[in-house]
């Protein structure tokens, strides 16, 4: 127990100070003082809006899975998103967003409406991932209905394939600073 | 490879009157193509199970004028594929589920995007096919339009035949599509009593989206592409499969620098993803210092990937012909150093959890697959190796640059979640070796070879070792360089089936641990 006390200690905290990466040619976007910013600038919106709490209801309707993979990584030590009042629940009846991946396949088309018909009012949809936000590599088919908004409607679209962390942080603060 | 074991099914299946003939030259390489007669393909089967041949995947292919099914087998990594041709109009065939109990769902997949009726087989239940077209069409034939068409709105699945328990105190759990976590979508059907899981069953093909059919008519580029989506997780692996079955159906060679690099980007994807399953295991049961520790180390190297590669996950850095990304001296002086300290943190984080009695309690003894039922499976990559199952196409079937490297296979015995937890620890170790070496073999010269425009009708099989397990792929091409048929065969199309025995007896609670030790891709079972 002593030791892993010990590994925690020594780990520290990494989220309040996140280290620079220090090789040269990564983009503005990829640095780490971005995430603090979009961050801070987040919680003053979420603060004010949501009472210092918004939750979110994470629906996969037909993705490859990449872009659950960015989103599980916002709760991760890096960025830790729950310390800017954004949370993942297990129910859209607690939920004030969805964030909707995938182009969404005919087979999950239900699933999703009756998603967005059980998540109570005001509430708003993210399209997650290039998918989401217009088809992306797999458009419509026999199989699939392509862009989210196709089904639900859809008050912002994130794309990017999968798009990172940062990214998805940025369209919650543009979603949130447009309520 | 065994030309023996070959040789000696081949006697088998003469001896008892079914016709094999070989295609020459060899229509797949390195993998022989046998032709069945139909009536004699549920016998072949048999012969082969006979003979321990492991049952790897099945995929149709509609040419036109005519229906060919292959089934792939393996043994001490030789690949067989049997084919038969049938009349498209009356497309019927003997089912291989009776004697293979992984043939089940794949032939029903078959089944329903096909419309070839499989003889014989124990479950004539559809599977892929929920409502999104209409039963007796078949999307993948070819007359059928990739745009379907289709109504308004898809109805709901809500008519499924689940297996029902009944008696005194046994009650049903439905869970899904939609589950309470970020994870993809599918459904599971649980009988109990109390807290004891009586009977599970699984109803995927929520995510199907029409990979296969949406491949045709893609060029090399947009099929790798298209590939490295099968499933996010497993970007590298799929693309490699595709890039290395278009290649060999082109006769092109890559670099052996090309293949360095490919070997280097699977790795890193294998680690990645083990960190992350390590982290998510420990999360699963209560022990968030697990959790944050391997997600702490899985986002240094996805950032690392973001600077060496330009992409976190790694997507679109294998195209045909080779890699799209190449390594800088420096870039590799700087992979050694993060190498060299994620096996320090390893080693610290190896004595935390083994001394961790709380992880022990609910790790040791749950979700057991026994070593019969892995091998009667055909169960692949960490599921089956926990389970006593040693194959890895890296070692027993190697493609460059496996075929230089010393690549070792870990493996556990007791076939439970605390065996997948420890197996997945070992491959990660073994994963940082082999990208240590990689690094250091890595030889100079091109990173893409010139593209060829293959033969109309050239087809070309790949088996590669993803960080899940063996990942198949079969292409044919048409004319003007376009794919004309795309299979690709994720490992968790093996390993779905597990989940179903090794939960049985288990509590209900344990579910989620024992899923996540199992961990099969949604997408790349339901393409």
């Amino acid at each position: 127990m002593l030791q892993l006390y010990g590994k925690i200690f020594k780990t520290g905290v990494l989220t309040e100070k996140v280290p620079k990466l220090a090789k040269p040619g990564i983009s503005a976007t990829e640095r780490e003082e971005p995430i603090e910013q979009v961050g801070q600038a987040l919680k003053v919106v979420v603060d004010k809006r949501f009472r210092g709490s918004l939750a979110i209801r994470q629906v996969d309707a037909g993705s490859c899975n990449g872009c659950e993979l960015e989103i599980h990584a916002l709760n991760n030590v890096y960025y830790d998103v729950e310390r800017f009042g954004v949370h993942f629940v297990a129910s859209p009846r607690h939920a004030d967003v969805l964030m909707v991946t995938g182009p969404v396949s005919r087979h999950m088309e239900a699933a999703l409406k009756r998603t967005y018909a059980a998540t109570a009012d005001p509430k708003w949809v993210i399209a997650v991932g290039d998918c989401g936000a217009c088809g992306g590599e797999f458009g419509v088919s026999y199989a699939s209905c392509g862009a989210v908004s196709n089904v639900i409607p859809v008050d912002l679209a994130v794309p990017g394939c999968p798009p990172t962390p940062l990214a998805l942080l940025q369209g919650l603060l543009s979603l949130c600073g447009r309520l | 490879m065994s030309v023996e074991s070959l040789t000696s099914l081949r006697l088998k299946l003469a001896a008892q009157d079914i016709d094999n003939r070989s295609s020459v030259p060899c229509a797949l390489p390195p993998a022989t193509v046998l032709q069945i007669d139909a009536r004699d393909w549920g016998k072949a089967a048999e012969t082969a199970k006979s003979e321990h041949w492991r049952w790897a995947g099945v995929w149709a292919d509609d040419r036109g004028f005519d229906l060919t099914v292959n089934a792939c087998l393996e043994h001490r990594g030789t690949y067989l594929i049997l084919r038969t041709t049938l009349a498209p109009e009356r497309a019927s065939l003997p089912s291989h589920a009776p004697y293979y109990w992984a043939a089940d769902r794949p032939e029903r997949h078959i089944q329903d995007l096909f419309g070839v009726r499989f003889e014989d087989h124990p479950d004539p239940r559809r599977w892929i096919r929920h409502r999104a077209w209409d039963e007796g069409v078949h999307p993948l034939r070819k007359e059928f339009p990739a745009a379907g068409s289709n109504a308004e709105e898809t109805p709901p699945d809500r008519d499924y035949p689940f297996l029902k328990a009944q008696g005194a105190s046994v009650y049903e759990i439905p869970v899904g599509p939609v589950h309470a976590g970020i994870i993809e979508p599918g459904h599971f059907r649980f009988q109990a009593v109390g807290e004891t899981v009586l009977h599970l069953e699984e109803r995927l093909g929520y995510v199907h989206k029409g990979i296969e059919k949406i491949a045709e008519g893609r060029d090399p580029d947009g099929l790798a592409r298209l590939a490295g989506r099968v499933s996010g997780d497993t970007t590298v692996g799929h693309a490699w499969a595709a890039c290395m079955a278009m290649e060999r159906a082109a006769g092109i060679e890559i670099p052996l620098r090309a293949a360095y690099l490919r070997g280097i980007l699977a790795e890193r994807e294998r680690v990645i993803n083990h960190l992350w399953d390590l982290g998510a295991l420990c999360n699963d049961v209560g022990f968030a210092f697990g959790y944050y520790q391997f997600g702490r180390l899985r986002e240094q190297w996805l950032r690392e990937n973001q600077v060496h590669f330009g992409h976190r996950l790694l997507m679109d850095r294998i195209v045909p012909g080779g890699a799209r990304v190449d390594i800088t001296p420096a870039t590799a002086k700087a992979m050694h150093r993060s190498i060299t300290a994620l096996r320090v943190e390893l080693d610290e984080l190896l004595t935390l959890l083994d001394a961790n009695s709380s992880l022990e309690d609910r790790f040791l003894n749950a979700g057991i697959l026994s070593t019969e039922l892995a091998a009667a499976l055909g169960a692949l990559g960490f599921v089956g190796r926990a389970s006593g199952q040693t194959f890895d196409t890296r070692r027993d079937a190697p493609y460059p640059p496996y075929d230089r490297l010393k690549v070792s296979v870990p493996t556990e015995s007791q076939g439970d979640v605390s065996s997948r937890f420890w197996v997945r620890y070992k491959e990660l170790r073994a994963g940082l070796r082999l990208l240590g070496d990689l690094l250091e073999g890595m030889p100079e010269g091109e990173r893409v070879a010139r593209w060829q425009v293959p033969a109309e009708g050239a087809e070309g099989f790949a088996a590669i070792e993803g960080w899940r397990g063996e990942i198949l792929c079969f292409v044919r091409f048409g004319s003007d360089n376009a794919i004309r048929r795309y299979w690709p065969r994720d490992p968790s199309v093996i390993n779905w089936p597990a989940l179903e025995k090794l939960i049985l007896g288990n509590i209900v609670p344990d579910f989620p641990v024992c899923n996540k030790s199992v961990n099969g891709s949604y997408s790349g079972h339901d393409l």
